[in-house]
Parts: C-alpha cells; sequence; structure tokens
C-alpha cells in the first residue's frame, strides 16, 4: 500500500468549485431556513428532554458468590458505592481485551504495509499487545478475587467500547496508514493511561490495597506504551513531512 | 388480556383511530445489559414481521388497482409499528453485536417452529435450515471476539450455544437446490401457513440487514463475511418463501400475513417479561386485529369468500420464546451431514452436482467463514480468557 501522505484530486473543499462554489454559498443565504428562528441549540432543548426520562444503560451484575455480596454489603455499610469499583474494574477489563485486538491488527497492518524500521516497531507492538493480554488476565483475577464476574459487560464496560468503535474502524481499514493508526493508537493509549489512574485511587479508597500494587505496575506499563507509541508517532510523521 | 381463543373474538382498534406522534414512535430503547435476551429476540422479530408486511402489501399493490388505496391505509400504519419496534433496540449495540442476535432469533424461533409444525416435510426444512444460521451464529461470535475483543455471551445471555452447524462454506448451493415443496393451501393447518409466513419475514429481514451494514465495516474480513453470509440467508429466503403455496390469491396471503402478525404479537404478549414492552404488544396486538379485521373486510367484498374458510375460527397455540438448546443439540448430532438435491434432503453424497460445482466457483478464492474462524471455541470472557500459552493464542 502507499505509505504516505500525497497530494491529489481530493475534491471535498469549496477551492475544487472556484464558479459554483461561491453561487452555491450567496444562493444558500439567500433563501430563509426553515424554520427562520433559532440555531443549534434547540437540538440540546430536545436531547435534554430525553436525558431527563431515560434510565441508565444498565446495571452492575449482582455478585453471583457470598464473599462478592459481603463486600458489597460490607462496602453498603461503609457508606460506599462498591459497584462503582466492579463497574470500572469490568471496564478496564474490557479495554485491555479490546486492545490486544487492535494490536494484533496494527501488528498485521505494519508487517502488511512496511516501516523504515518494521523490525523494531513490531518489536514494541508485540511488546505491548502482550502486556495487554496480562493486564486483561490480571483484572480477571482481581474481579475474581472481590467476589466479581469477569465475564459480565458492565455499564461503564459498554459505554467505553461504544467510544472505540472508531479506533477498530481505523484500524482496521486497509487504507489507513501505519501513521494514521499509531495516532489512534496513542488515543488508546492515552485514554489507558488516564482510566488506570483513576481506578488506582478508586481501588485504593475502597481499601484493596493489594490490587492498588499490582495496578501501579501495570500503570507504569502503560506509561511507557504510551511513550513509545508517542515517539513511534512522531518519528513517522516527521520522516514522512520532510 | 384474555385468552384469544377465536380470531374474530373482537375488531380491535379501528384504523383511522391507530395514531403516532414523533416522540410516541422514538422511545426510551431497552437495556442491553438488563434486558433479558428474548425481550430483544421479540423486538426483532417482531420487526421483521412489520417490514415484510409492508414487503407484501408493496407487490401486491403493483398487481391490483382497487387495492391500492386501502393497502397504503394499513401500510401507513404498519411502516410506524416498525419505526417503533425497531427503534427500541439501543445504539450500545454493535452492528456485530446486533447480528449476534439477529441468528439468536433465526436459531430459538425456527427451532420453536420446526417442533410445532406438523408437517414433516416443512419441519424437516425448517430444521435444515436452522443448523446453517446455528453456524451463522458461530462465525459471527469468532469475529466478534477477534475484532472487538467481545463475548457474543454478554447477548445471548446463556440461551443458545455457540459451536459449529452445518459449516457455511458447504452450504451454498444451485438455486434450483433452494426451492422446497409448498403446503397445499386447501390442506394445510393454519398453523403452517403462519410458520411459513413468519421464518420467510424473519429470514428476509436478517439479509436485509447483512446488505445494508456488510459495507459499514472497515475490516475486509468483516465485508466478506457478511457477503458469504448474506448470500445463504438470499439462499433461506428462496427456500422458506417457496413452502408457501403459488396458488393462494393475494387476498388470501394477505389475510395469512395479517394472522401471523395477531398470532405473533399474543405470543410475545403472553410472554414479554418487561412491562413497558409488554404494553408496546398489547397495543399492536389491538392494531393488528383492526388489520385482520380490514383485510377480511377486503376479503369478504373481493373474493365473496368466508375468511374462516382459510383461517379457521381457533387461533393456535402460542410460540414459544425459550432457550431450545437441547431439541438444537440432537438436530445437530443427526443432521449436520444433510444436503439438498431439488426439493430433498439427502445424505451429502447424494447432493447435486449443480450446488457442488457453485461452491467451488464461490470458494474458489478461500472461504471468509473458515479465516474468520479458524480454531474459534467460544469461552466465557472470550478466547483469550483460556489459559494458554502466549504463542498458542497467535500473539
Amino acid at each position: 500500500m502507499e505509505n504516505q501522505t500525497k497530494v491529489g484530486l481530493n475534491r471535498t473543499g469549496m477551492q475544487m468549485s472556484p464558479i459554483a462554489g461561491p453561487d452555491q454559498a450567496r444562493f444558500a443565504m439567500s433563501q430563509p431556513a426553515n424554520p427562520e428562528t433559532g440555531g443549534a441549540e434547540i437540538l440540546s432543548a430536545a436531547r435534554g428532554a430525553y436525558v431527563q426520562e431515560s434510565s441508565r444503560i444498565g446495571s452492575v451484575p449482582v455478585p453471583a458468590t457470598g464473599k462478592g455480596l459481603a463486600q458489597t454489603a460490607m462496602g453498603k455499610l461503609k457508606g460506599q458505592n462498591p459497584e462503582v469499583l466492579i463497574d470500572k474494574l469490568g471496564q478496564r477489563l474490557a479495554y485491555e481485551r479490546s486492545g490486544v485486538r487492535l494490536y494484533q491488527a496494527m501488528i498485521g497492518k505494519v508487517e502488511a504495509a512496511g516501516h523504515p524500521d518494521q523490525a523494531q516497531l513490531l518489536a514494541d507492538l508485540q511488546h505491548i499487545c502482550e502486556e495487554e493480554l496480562s493486564h486483561f488476565r490480571m483484572l480477571d483475577e482481581a474481579i475474581r478475587s472481590i467476589g466479581g464476574d469477569p465475564t459480565a459487560q458492565t455499564p461503564c464496560a459498554d459505554v467505553s467500547a461504544v467510544a472505540s468503535m472508531g479506533m477498530i474502524q481505523v484500524i482496521t481499514d486497509p487504507r489507513t496508514t501505519v501513521a494514521q493508526s499509531l495516532e489512534t493508537m496513542l488515543s488508546v493509549e492515552l485514554t489507558d493511561n488516564a482510566c488506570w489512574e483513576l481506578l488506582i485511587d478508586l481501588t485504593s479508597q475502597a481499601g484493596h490495597d493489594g490490587l492498588v500494587e499490582r495496578f501501579r505496575d501495570a500503570l507504569e506499563n502503560e506509561r511507557q506504551h504510551e511513550a513509545m507509541i508517542t515517539r513511534w508517532l512522531r518519528d513517522t510523521v516527521l520522516a514522512e513531512a520532510t | 388480556m384474555s385468552p384469544m381463543n377465536n380470531l374474530w373474538d373482537n375488531r380491535g382498534t379501528p384504523l383511522d383511530r391507530q395514531r403516532f406522534t414523533w416522540r410516541d414512535l422514538v422511545q426510551q430503547p431497552i437495556s442491553k445489559l438488563d434486558d433479558d435476551a428474548f425481550t430483544r429476540v421479540r423486538i426483532i422479530l417482531l420487526n421483521g414481521l412489520e417490514i415484510d408486511a409492508l414487503r407484501l402489501k408493496h407487490v401486491a399493490a403493483r398487481f391490483n388497482q382497487e387495492l391500492r388505496v386501502p393497502l397504503a391505509r394499513l401500510r401507513r400504519v404498519e411502516h410506524y409499528q416498525a419505526t417503533m419496534i425497531n427503534w427500541l433496540l439501543s445504539a450500545d449495540h454493535s452492528p456485530l453485536e446486533t447480528t449476534v442476535a439477529y441468528e439468536q432469533v433465526a436459531i430459538e424461533v425456527t427451532a420453536a417452529v420446526a417442533q410445532a409444525e406438523p408437517d414433516p416435510y416443512q419441519a424437516q426444512t425448517y430444521r435444515f435450515g436452522l443448523l446453517e444460521d446455528f453456524d451463522h451464529l458461530y462465525r459471527y461470535s469468532a469475529m466478534l471476539d477477534r475484532l472487538e475483543g467481545k463475548d457474543a455471551n454478554n447477548i445471548l445471555q446463556g440461551y443458545t450455544d455457540i459451536v459449529p452447524g452445518r459449516p457455511t462454506v458447504d452450504e451454498h448451493r444451485a438455486p434450483e437446490d433452494d426451492v422446497r415443496r409448498p403446503y397445499d393451501r386447501a390442506d394445510a393447518q393454519l398453523i403452517t401457513k403462519i410458520h411459513a409466513n413468519l421464518i420467510t419475514a424473519a429470514e428476509y429481514q436478517t439479509h436485509d440487514y447483512y446488505m445494508n451494514i456488510g459495507p459499514l465495516f472497515a475490516d475486509p474480513l468483516a465485508r466478506q463475511l457478511y457477503a458469504e453470509i448474506a448470500s445463504i440467508e438470499e439462499q433461506h429466503v428462496t427456500q422458506y418463501g417457496s413452502l408457501q403455496d403459488p396458488e393462494e390469491s393475494l387476498l388470501e396471503k394477505l389475510l395469512i400475513h395479517e394472522a401471523t402478525e395477531v398470532y405473533t404479537y399474543y405470543s410475545c404478549v403472553e410472554q414479554e417479561t418487561n412491562p413497558r414492552i409488554k404494553a408496546i404488544w398489547e397495543r399492536f396486538l389491538d392494531y393488528e386485529l383492526g388489520h385482520l379485521a380490514a383485510v377480511s373486510d377486503l376479503f369478504k367484498q373481493y373474493e365473496r369468500r368466508d375468511p374462516a374458510e382459510v383461517l379457521g375460527m381457533v387461533i393456535p397455540t402460542p410460540l414459544p420464546f425459550a432457550s431450545q438448546r437441547e431439541f438444537l443439540r440432537t438436530v445437530l448430532a443427526q443432521e449436520v451431514g444433510l444436503r439438498a438435491n431439488g426439493t430433498e434432503y439427502v445424505p451429502k453424497e447424494q447432493e447435486s452436482t449443480a450446488s457442488q460445482q457453485a461452491r467451488v466457483i464461490l470458494n474458489a478464492d478461500g472461504s471468509p467463514t473458515n479465516t474468520v474462524a479458524a480454531g474459534y471455541r467460544w469461552s466465557p470472557g472470550t478466547e483469550l480468557s483460556r489459559s494458554l500459552e502466549t504463542s498458542e493464542q497467535g500473539i
């Protein structure tokens, strides 16, 4: 595939229609809107009605084990909401798991498309992929250890997956370049880092000190991932630009 | 709701009182996480049935001048019903997750139909087809796992097995091997006619859905997967559609279709666990009774016949919405090796040469369904959850 940005016949801009374009714009402004009054803020108001009436996406599963039930009950007695932690653990697990699939797709792209420093890039992507898998398995154990069900799709896992759909589309599109794909992976890593930080705070607040240490190790991995992808993106784009 | 023993029990809501607003049409959707999978099954099935009602009435209108306005009036309401029903699906279903749900509909509803169907040949046809939808579910589950990193059981909720059926690569047939023997309109029981309408509608909807969303995937393997399975769905529409007697008049077909809608809404009302959704099924059952009354009046007016000649007087036993796991495993074990030769089901070695040749041509560049599911076995939490060495995972 072509792996570089090239000038070509992009037809989307107004400059491609030097005569018809300005005429089209003048004509559009000469006609009244329908309805004539109002603006985009009206959509917000209409959406607001749905927001006020809607239930949430779904619920956190009730722990099936005695241990989980005890943890939840204990949390409630302390005035906490342990389901928030379970929701976020489920989100992190799902993110790491789909992250493995994203990295697998990314590795396939680099293998097929090539890169000036392909061997090293592949080695780094492979390393990150393996660590995402180990994070997933660690989170699976963590959820089980507090009596939760790691196979359940929690509300935050669901919402996070919706947000990630565009990332899958970019990485698996055979037309996207390695650079474009790296930029998407950077978004994945930036989100991952921020969410791990939050998860650590949440876990610490809930008193699961054993988990906090393991999560801090995972965060250190993620910081390295972010740095690696940032460096690869920068090097790839700047090399293309010179 | 009192049990319905007689299709003529009431004439439902008159057509001119079947009204909607836009706000009414776009209600809060179901929860993908908290609503029972069979609520989603009922939504998908009923949407498919309403779309098929539109389809049939559009085609009928092309053949009959006098029916055009009455059919347009009925279609308008059915269109709004389809809108309200289909919009109950929440937007957090990815297209692949919705696809998994569609295959669950095909499998569980066709399995229920196959067991209730009194005509042995028609029942065999349903068993033949469901093993193919069963395989589609396996392939799509593999794709969902390997593309999105998700577990298909989050949608299936433990009701439906995820294992290979009749391999999709072997399902491609020559067109003449998809056309079946129809029921005889004079002899067939009403439930036979209802089943044929219902499953044809479901498969038609599935075909159209895959044709619409296939090109929305960036992944070329997903695009190929949908292209291959959509092709089988077209075969299924041919198959199930050909179960219906082509000697039935247009109005007779319209009458049976309305009875199918009444029957299906009644089945849904009886079993719906979400009270808000159940209220929609109750409302629309009343509407369908109104549609049935309207079409019955047309039948009497234009064919000078009593609708009871076609429909009888008793509504059949409601369709069960429940896991058909044990039946499916039995059929899988006993019939997965069957193939088709013309209208008949035969052992593999007796399959027609035309179908074998069709497969050679289509599969010449490989099989997307085989590529996507190579080595795939479903595990709770996805195949990544299995305690395997990293190298075995192919990473």
